[in-house]
């Protein structure tokens, strides 16, 4: 069967200097060129190192939990009508969330520099929480910066960073939001840079984050694809995933882009409607710039200020978006939907009747996108979702959406 | 030529006071009365920041006065207004715009109407000289000097690529921060100037973290040109109320640090 072999070999991005087509590179202050230099080299060395290949490994296997299950939604493909419908359980990973593989490798990378300490910018508190977590594990000291707005709307994340040792800084500046939590730990990196590793979140950033962040979550579509051969013996139609940043998204394609016949799809937040301007969707109706180190598609008006977004999930809140996503839409080898908040929320709740899984806000865009979807597509078609991360974090915002108040 | 090379190449012996303020902060009023005063207190060379929503370099002070600036609703646009009225009445002193690529990516003939505001040099804080090419060709097609940053950081071997592709003056980083860190060790810059003397001819000029006229002279003492941002910008704020003390405030503040630069040989 055509494209079955191992698939990622004959797609070569980024290039050396971080470019994925006309997007990506490196637009930082001069400080930190040196350091993204180091960083870039040392990541070459560690890739090519068994050792360290070894300890990664074992890391997701043992303390992760990996590999996660690719689940068969029997009730949810039954309710659809249409194509089967797969899910890739990033929601079982320790802490809840993919965001773990990528801040497990970079730490590694931190340790193997000798960098006693860590900094993170986080948004809905996944990211912090998984970088507080293997931060804890290997006894660095470990700050996050976090919006003074997202550190109101995410008590339960900022109070798990605390218990697990790390040190919480709201970012008053700006939106006092996840974009203004990054422009503060650049900052500190910038002060910091000789004893700190910056370990960003997402697959955005200056050269190499966004090539090493979405290597370390690639296992996501490693996996996935080495299951449904097995379970289906055949690859998917259809790989869908929701794209803030686009950490899971960038995960779970890369093993796919070499099978053309695979449909890459990344969900947008369309927040209240993409007519509306309110939505965090620079692919859908963004325009290209440049923002916290590379170019790429963003939500900025028409004097090049980066503009406020809106999403129901705090981890899709975002303007920018990783460039390797901006080339994926260039090329026609991903294509960009978006979900509102709305359609979010219904899929939210279909999912948890159907299976009895409480997915993230953030997944639930991967899901509404499914519910749109299936149905018009046959019963012989497969779709593989990714179910980044668990709902628990969100109890409170969608409780507050029904007008109910936990205690 | 550029007013900028013109100013060095008639002032070889004296050290170049290098003031940096946000357009259009505190009110739109304020700017262009403030750079007239700045001039007036001994001034050389004017930085005008372009204000942006993301100042990922930029300390507390200017980051607070960017925020300024676009709650007053400024645009780049209204930033090269501003610089064509300052010229009505000065047409010597270098005008340096200061910002982030984005404002200048959202405006395609950038350089055309840079030049025919009258502006000399664009630092862009997060425009690396690989990156740059294309944009540096466009200025200088039209007289203007793109200002490359040296960072404490970079290597010998980087300094010298950005010194050949540099032009006007070099801008030297004094330290690993942000805008306004009070952590500058002279002597530190001192020894890295000297290294860097000897691959240009550039006038290298150093910035952040220099508050006062002490320090101003310290630097000044090993520095063709010596920028002072955040302490002025402070003024600024303090005088919000009234566009006439604010600039008596900025002069007043500039012709201590112009002494401090002059006490330097």
């Amino acid at each position: 069967m055509p494209g079955v072999e191992q698939a990622g070999s004959n797609y070569a991005q980024p290039s050396e200097d971080g470019q994925f087509g006309e997007f990506g590179g490196r637009y930082v202050a001069e400080t930190l060129t040196h350091a993204l230099d180091e960083l870039a080299q040392l990541y070459v060395q560690a890739k090519q190192d068994p050792q360290f290949q070894q300890e990664l490994h074992d890391d997701l296997k043992y303390y992760v939990g990996r590999p996660t299950p690719l689940y068969f939604a029997e009730r949810l493909t039954k309710e659809l009508g249409g194509a089967k419908v797969y899910l890739k359980r990033e929601d079982l990973n320790h802490t809840g969330a993919h965001k773990i593989c990528n801040t497990i490798g970079q730490a590694l990378l931190a340790k193997r520099m000798g960098k006693p300490r860590v900094i993170a910018e986080t948004g809905a508190g996944q990211h912090g929480v998984a970088t507080a977590t293997v931060a804890a594990r290997l006894g660095l000291t470990c700050d996050v910066y976090m919006g003074a707005e997202d550190v109101e709307r995410q008590s339960l994340n900022v109070y798990r960073m605390k218990l697990l040792g790390a040190n919480v800084i709201p970012v008053e500046s700006g939106s006092r939001t996840l974009k203004d939590a990054l422009n503060e730990a650049m900052r500190d990196w910038v002060t910091n840079v000789d004893d700190t590793h910056y370990i960003i979140g997402t697959v955005a950033g200056p050269h190499p984050f966004p090539m090493l962040v979405r290597d370390f979550a690639a296992v996501i579509g490693q996996e996935a694809r080495a299951q449904i051969l097995e379970l289906e013996g055949r690859l998917p139609n259809v790989a869908v995933a929701c794209v803030g940043g686009g950490s899971n998204a960038m995960g779970l394609f890369h093993a796919f882009i070499d099978d053309v016949d695979v449909d890459l799809v990344g969900v947008e937040a369309a927040g209240r409607g993409l007519d509306t301007g309110e939505h965090a969707a620079p692919l859908n109706d963004g325009k290209v710039g440049v923002l916290h180190g590379n170019r790429t598609y963003l939500m900025a008006d028409e004097d090049g200020q980066i503009k406020a977004t809106h999403s129901i999930s705090a981890g899709l809140d975002y303007p920018g978006v990783g460039p390797e996503h901006s080339y994926l839409k260039d090329i026609g080898r991903a294509t960009y939907a978006a979900a509102t908040d709305e359609e979010t929320m219904a899929a939210f709740r279909l999912l948890n009747r159907t299976e009895g899984i409480l997915a993230a806000l953030e997944s639930s865009h991967a899901i509404a996108w499914v519910a749109a979807n299936a149905p018009s597509m046959q019963a012989e078609d497969i779709i593989v979702v990714n179910l980044s991360g668990r709902g628990d974090k969100d109890i409170n915002t969608i409780a507050k959406l029904d007008n109910i108040q936990l205690t | 030529m550029t007013r900028i090379k013109t100013y060095f190449d008639d002032n070889p012996e004296r050290t170049a006071l290098i003031s940096f303020v946000t357009a259009g902060d505190p009110t739109l009023e304020h700017t262009v009365p403030a750079l007239h005063a700045l001039v007036a207190g001994g001034v050389d060379i004017l930085e005008l920041g372009v204000p942006f929503s993301d100042p990922e370099a930029e300390g507390p002070a200017i980051q607070a006065s960017s925020e300024r600036a676009l709650a007053n609703g400024v645009t780049l646009h209204m930033v090269l207004d501003m610089v064509r009225d300052f010229r009505r009445d000065n047409t010597h002193t270098p005008v340096v715009l200061m910002g982030y690529l984005n404002s200048i990516l959202a405006m395609p003939d950038f350089a055309a109407q840079a030049q025919q505001a009258g502006i000399d040099g664009l630092i862009m804080v997060n425009l690396p000289p690989e990156s740059a090419a294309d944009i540096q060709a466009d200025l200088a097609a039209h007289d203007i000097d793109l200002i490359f940053l040296i960072a404490p950081t970079t290597t010998d071997e980087r300094a010298q690529l950005i010194l050949q592709r540099a032009s006007g003056f070099a801008y030297y980083v004094s330290l690993k921060g942000i805008t306004g860190a009070d952590h500058l060790r002279t002597d530190d810059v001192a020894t890295r100037l000297n290294t860097l003397r000897q691959y240009s001819q550039l006038p290298l000029c150093v910035g952040f973290g220099i508050k006062d006229a002490a320090t101003a002279a310290r630097v000044a003492e090993v520095a063709d040109g010596v920028v002072v941002g955040s302490a002025l910008v402070q003024q600024l704020a303090a005088h919000e109320g009234s566009v006439e003390q604010a600039a008596a405030a900025l002069q007043s503040a500039a012709q201590d640090l112009r002494q401090g630069v002059d006490q330097a040989t």
